[in-house]
């Protein structure tokens, strides 16, 4: 269990324990947390779960894998930060996680 | 006007095959698709990818499922309207009307939708200033090439469209590709391409640049990009182009009236009828309590969606349950009757 934060565009934060196992951005979409599409359901064919790290946690997360940068090429407005969340598997380590999500994914 | 018993929209793995579902029990259909082929996200976002939970097919690609769906419906020789999205419904007696961006107009018994997330459309600079300047001199698509030739083109996007437009316009136009990293996704040979006529100084390559501004009056005329390390530069342009690939929106059957919540339309699970009669609902598109978005259970909505089409197109008559083995009729509607 680690307890994520999602920072949504409208200035709101909501803080979730998200079970281990489930990515970050299942913990999103379950939760019902606005800004997080996953149109692909967790693909990397879409990059519409695509939030912002906060800088201190970049190099605590998996290395990205190849695709990834590729699919973020796609997403709206992507910064050195950027990852896809679905692409985050929570663990005890991602434990006090923040995440920002962007204003819209398309 | 086209009249057929149901109008499918989404040619998608889910609408192939409840194609043939319908043409197995007797009734015509006609398929609407926004995209330029057949085959849905399988075909648009991974064409090369192995799936291996279709089944009784251990692996197969996104291609190859689509390229058999079409094969097995071949028989019913279903219409296809593809780069069609489809815009207004309008009921008329017992009968659906529906109208397509292309004004095709169709008059229908019943209509499945299996959408997936929605139709595809172009993915778009997140600048607001962009807005007025698409279809003058902002493009996602290029229809015309001619009206580049000796402009000055700035292409953005590192895919193969991105690299694949920028080789190509660099012959009669001065143009110049920004992309927001140093790789690239498109493919390795457009990449050294690219390269090489970046160091014959005929074509200008910016990487690590992302779009900042857009000026001008009626057409662009400056356009600023800005550095990760934040330094802007800014050079005149005649035209913007941006390949970032696709993204999928409901679009216009948000308006339809229909119960949707989360992206998905809510359906019944006895004939994936959605809270219109006569509009069902499958694929990933449908909600119910316990829906997987596989395309083993696409498959399965629409046998059941084909089912419930048919009291709307043959009001008179009674559907029997029969096997594709042994039914004559269901053999002589796939030309196999020996």
């Amino acid at each position: 269990m680690a307890k994520i934060t999602y920072n949504t565009h409208d200035n709101k934060t909501h803080s979730i324990d998200v079970q281990n196992g489930l990515s970050v951005m299942e913990g999103a979409v379950q939760n019902d947390i606005p800004g997080i599409d996953a149109d692909c359901g967790g693909g990397m064919a879409c990059a519409t779960c695509h939030v912002y790290v906060k800088e201190k946690w970049l190099d605590k997360l998996p290395a990205k894998e190849d695709g990834e940068e590729d699919m973020l090429d796609m997403a709206f407005e992507p910064k050195q930060n950027s990852r896809l969340s679905c692409q985050l598997i929570v663990s005890d380590e991602l434990d006090g996680l923040v995440v920002n999500i962007p204003s819209k994914q398309g | 006007m086209n009249k057929t018993d149901v109008l499918i929209i989404g040619a998608g793995p889910t609408g192939l095959f409840c194609a043939h579902q319908l043409g197995i029990i007797g009734l015509s259909c006609e398929i609407v698709d926004n995209l330029d082929k057949a085959g849905g996200q399988c075909i648009e976002l991974y064409p090369d990818k192995p799936i291996y939970d279709i089944p009784a097919i251990p692996e197969c690609t996104g291609e190859e499922l689509t390229n058999n769906l079409i094969k097995q419906i071949k028989p019913f020789n279903v219409k296809f309207h593809l780069n069609e999205r489809v815009e207004e419904l309008k009921k008329v007696e017992n009968r659906w009307h529906v109208k397509t961006s292309g004004n095709k107009e169709f008059d229908v018994a019943s209509i499945v939708i299996a959408g997936g997330v929605g139709s595809f459309e172009p993915r778009k600079f997140p600048l607001k200033e962009c807005e007025k300047f698409e279809g003058n001199s902002l493009f996602y698509s290029i229809k015309d090439k001619t009206i580049f030739k000796d402009k000055t083109i700035s292409i953005f996007g590192g895919g193969d469209s991105a690299l694949d437009w920028a080789i190509e316009l660099s012959n009669t136009s001065k143009v110049n590709l920004i992309h927001r990293r140093d790789g690239f996704s498109g493919a390795e040979s457009s990449v050294q391409k690219v390269k090489e006529l970046h160091e014959q100084g005929k074509l200008n390559l910016y990487t690590k640049y992302q779009i900042n501004s857009v000026l001008g009056d009626d057409k662009i005329d400056l356009i600023k990009i800005k550095h990760d390390d934040g330094e802007i530069k800014e050079f005149k342009t005649d035209y913007v182009l941006g390949f970032f690939g696709l993204i999928m929106q409901l679009g216009p059957i948000l308006d339809w009236g229909l119960n949707i919540s989360k992206k998905t339309i809510e359906v019944n699970t006895e004939n994936f009828e959605t809270n219109i009669d006569g509009i069902f609902a499958i694929g990933d598109i449908c909600s119910y309590p316990g829906k997987l978005k596989l395309i083993l259970s696409g498959f399965h909505e629409g046998a059941l969606a084909a089912r419930g089409c048919f009291k709307y197109a043959k009001p008179d008559e009674k559907l029997r349950f029969e096997f594709t083995t042994t039914s004559k009729a269901a053999q002589e509607r796939l030309g196999v009757k020996k």
